[in-house]
Formats: C-alpha cells, structure tokens, sequence
C-alpha cells in the first residue's frame, strides 16, 4: 500500500447524468463538451481516468439493473465489466434485501489498483484488479448497527461519500445515508464511527446524537489537512478537525440545508456549499443560486452570486454535483435540471457551460 | 424443445440469443440462453438470481409465477418470452 497520488488534471472533468456521460474540455476559461458515451442511460457515477487512463462509469438501467463499465483509453472506448454484486442472501438475514440496487460512489484507494465502490443498500465493495472484480466489505456489512440504517432519499441506505486518507495507507472515511459516519484503519479489516458531535433533528430527542442513524448528506477530506473533514448534513454543516473523532457545527448565510460541499485542495479552512432553502422546500433561498464559500473554517462566509441565476432559479445541486480542480480554482457545478456553470476563481464569478443538460448526478475533475 | 427469445430492448446492451433448449423449467431454459452469452444473466436476474423485478416471462402467453426459484414449468414446444415490464424501471 502507498499513499495516493494527488491528480493534477485542471482542464478535463466528467458529468455523469441521467442520460448519459459528458466529457468536457477546458481550453483558457472556456469549457466545451467533448466526447458523450452511453448517450440515453443513467450514468450514476464516474471515476475519471489514472495515468493510463483506466476509468469506470457506473449505470443504472432500471429494468436490467446496474452496470459497470472500463475504458483502458480514458473514455474513447469502453466495455463492460462485472459489477459488484452482492452474496447469496441468508434465509435469516433481516433488514433490506442483498441486492445491488445503485452504485453512488467510485474512488481509488492505497495500493496498486485498489478500488472503493459505496452501493445502495448500503454495502462498500472493494476491488484489487482495477474494477475488474469486486468484493463486498463483509466486516462492515455483517456489523449489527447496520439493520438500524435508513434510506435517505432512496428507500434503502447507500455509501455516498468515500474518502481515502492520502497519507495514510489503508485509512478510508465513508460516509452513509442514513448510516452516519465510518472509519477504518487497516483497509476494511475493522470499523469504527465517527459522528460524535453531529446531530438529527428527524429523530426522537434521546436518538438525536445518535452516530448510526445521521445522514450525513456528503462528506468531503482536505487533501493537504486530511484530519480536516466538512460534512453537508441533512440538518446543517459541520466541520471536524481530528479526522471526525468530533464535529464541531457551521451556520452558513441564508441556509445551512443542502447536499453539495467542496473542500479546497490547499488551504485547509476553505469550503464551497451550494445552500437549498430547506429539507421540505428543495429550491434556491429566494429563487436566486448561491454558494457559499467559507476561508475561516467556517467563522464566516462569502455568499458568491456573480454569474448565477438571481431569479426565478429552482435548480438544486445534488451531493455530487460540485467540484474543485487541484488547482482551487476551477469549480464546476451541476443541477438536478441539467444546468452545469463554471468558475475559474474559486467561485468569485460563474458562466454557464451547458443550459440544458439531462438531470446533473456528479461532476468529477480528471 | 422450447423457444426462447429476448426483448429487442436488449439488444443494445449485450448479445440476446433465440434458441431452442430442451429445458423442463424455466431456470433451464435461462440457463441455456446464459450458457450461450453469460453477460446476459445479470441483465434478466438479479444478485440473488431472482427474476428482476422489471423484467417479466411469458410462458404459452401467460406470464411465469415463480420469479424466485425460476420453476415454472415448460412444456416440449412452449414459447418463452424475455420481456421489459412496462411499470416500473
């Protein structure tokens, strides 16, 4: 095992949406669509491609289930692989059935191709050849606080945010709604969680700093601070600065209800939000989009506004559908109604890319 | 020997064999389609080798009952259809 290799691809990224994979190419300030594969089928997730350009798409295809696809030349060419599946289902086994229902998150661990899939109902899948085969964590999944998990948005429980400590060989963070928040020190061997601080209001008062049962909307690592984690929760944002052993809550400007968070890959205080007005109203605050940006550890917030909608806006920007480069400077984020806007200051001034993409599930730079 | 034969639907993800098997259920049946393309199971069943929940079988015109053990009977000359359910998916 090794630490992980910090991609620096500023100009290439990834949407991955209902209908489809997009490719976009950076040329100065101006991003352009470029190459699109599997154009009519969901594409739930994208791992861009390494230094080779081994890259993997994930599809869902409703009635003929949930496909994984590898490029060996960065996304020219494809072909299918196996995709994770679950093991025979135990006559006994209670909670939700053992089958794949989507995979939401695709991350490189330590160690030549080691990979990490988070799946809905909740398993974490990991490979040891690239994708090619996949093998489900059973220590997590066969762990008794598990059947107290819940869906959050979907009807069972799903790994959503995955984040591998790029020091630390064999340290991963994932997080689960509605499941909390999980570490492990030795590469899946064992687990602990990690929510101490995080609170639900959704729940009986005596359950509401329960650690098993937050859902944490999206967890992101800072890549040069990695005991710095930002958590979008269902009920607000918290930051931890002990690699989640605590977590310490942010109120931002106008709401702190949403599911998008970046964190910057230098400057450990610095976070981007794209705030919803609240859980049972989806919408901008006011019909107009914003991100917040915080450079303080969250103290205090710049509302950035130059570029975005400022009326009658009701795009929602999804957990994975905010993104930063490695070089802080370029972002991109993309809506549920298929509208994608760049950034090439930090999120200071956005312009639009693409206005009318198919719903927006993730963007990934690389 | 029974008949089976695939949605076209499927066609643009992977191979969809028609063939005739002297398969006694319908898990004997799938299997000779699977034996021919294995990439196509994963397409009809599921992880735990259930009939998809979208996908549905015509058997002689009515569709199959067991989608869990896959035991609906065949008869010699009986017509399999592999279809897309139109709810749901």
């Amino acid at each position: 095992m090794s630490a992980i290799a910090p991609s620096s691809v500023t100009d290439r990224a990834w949407v991955a949406t209902r209908k489809g994979l997009f490719e976009l190419r950076r040329e100065g300030s101006r991003w352009r669509l470029g190459r699109t594969a599997f154009l009519g089928e969901p594409v739930t997730t994208v791992l861009p491609p390494d230094a080779q350009g081994r890259m993997l798409a994930a599809l869902n295809l409703g009635h003929f289930g949930v496909k994984l696809h590898a490029s060996d030349d960065a996304g020219a060419t494809w072909s299918e692989v196996a995709a994770p599946a679950y093991p025979p289902q135990p006559e006994d086994a209670t909670g939700p059935a053992w089958k794949l229902v989507l995979v939401w998150a695709l991350e490189r661990g330590h160690g030549d191709g080691v990979l990490w899939s988070g799946t809905l109902p909740g398993g974490l899948f990991r490979s040891a050849d690239h994708g090619r085969s996949w093998q489900l964590v059973e220590s997590l999944w066969r762990r008794a606080e598990r059947l107290e998990w819940f869906g959050g948005g979907y009807d069972v429980p799903g790994v959503h945010s995955i984040c591998p400590h790029p020091q630390r060989a064999g340290e991963v963070l994932i997080a689960v709604s509605c499941g909390g928040v999980w570490a492990t020190p030795d590469d899946g061997v064992t687990w602990a969680l990690r929510g101490e601080g995080l609170r639900a209001a959704y729940m009986p008062p005596e359950l509401a700093g329960n650690p098993n049962i937050q859902d944490p909307h999206a967890v992101v690592r800072c890549p040069v601070a990695p005991e710095v984690l930002w958590c979008q929760h269902h009920n607000g944002i918290w930051r931890s600065g002990d690699d989640a052993a605590s977590w310490q809550p942010v109120e931002a400007p106008l709401s702190s209800f949403g599911f998008a968070v970046a964190a910057h890959p230098r400057e450990r205080d610095t976070a981007w939000f794209v705030p919803a007005q609240a859980d049972e109203r989806r919408v901008p605050v006011g019909a107009a989009l914003v991100v917040n940006r915080t450079r303080d550890g969250g103290r205090s917030f710049d509302t950035l506004r130059e570029g975005l909608p400022q009326q009658d806006c009701y795009d929602l920007v999804y957990r994975h559908g905010l993104a930063v480069a490695p070089d802080g400077e370029q972002l991109l984020m993309g809506s549920t109604t298929g509208h994608l806007w760049a950034s090439a200051d930090g999120g200071e001034a956005w312009h639009t890319v693409a206005p009318h993409l198919p719903p927006i599930h993730a963007v990934k730079f690389g | 020997m029974a008949r089976i034969e695939f949605t076209p639907q499927l066609r643009r993800f992977t191979e969809t064999p028609s063939l005739d098997a002297p398969a006694a259920t319908l898990r004997d049946a799938l299997e000779a389609a699977f034996e021919r393309n294995p990439r196509l199971r994963s397409y009809v069943l599921d992880d735990q080798g259930h009939l998809r929940a979208n996908v549905v079988v015509y058997i002689d015109g009515r569709a199959s009952r067991d989608r869990r053990s896959l035991s609906d009977a065949l008869r010699p000359a009986s017509s399999v259809y592999v279809l897309q359910a139109l709810s749901g998916g």
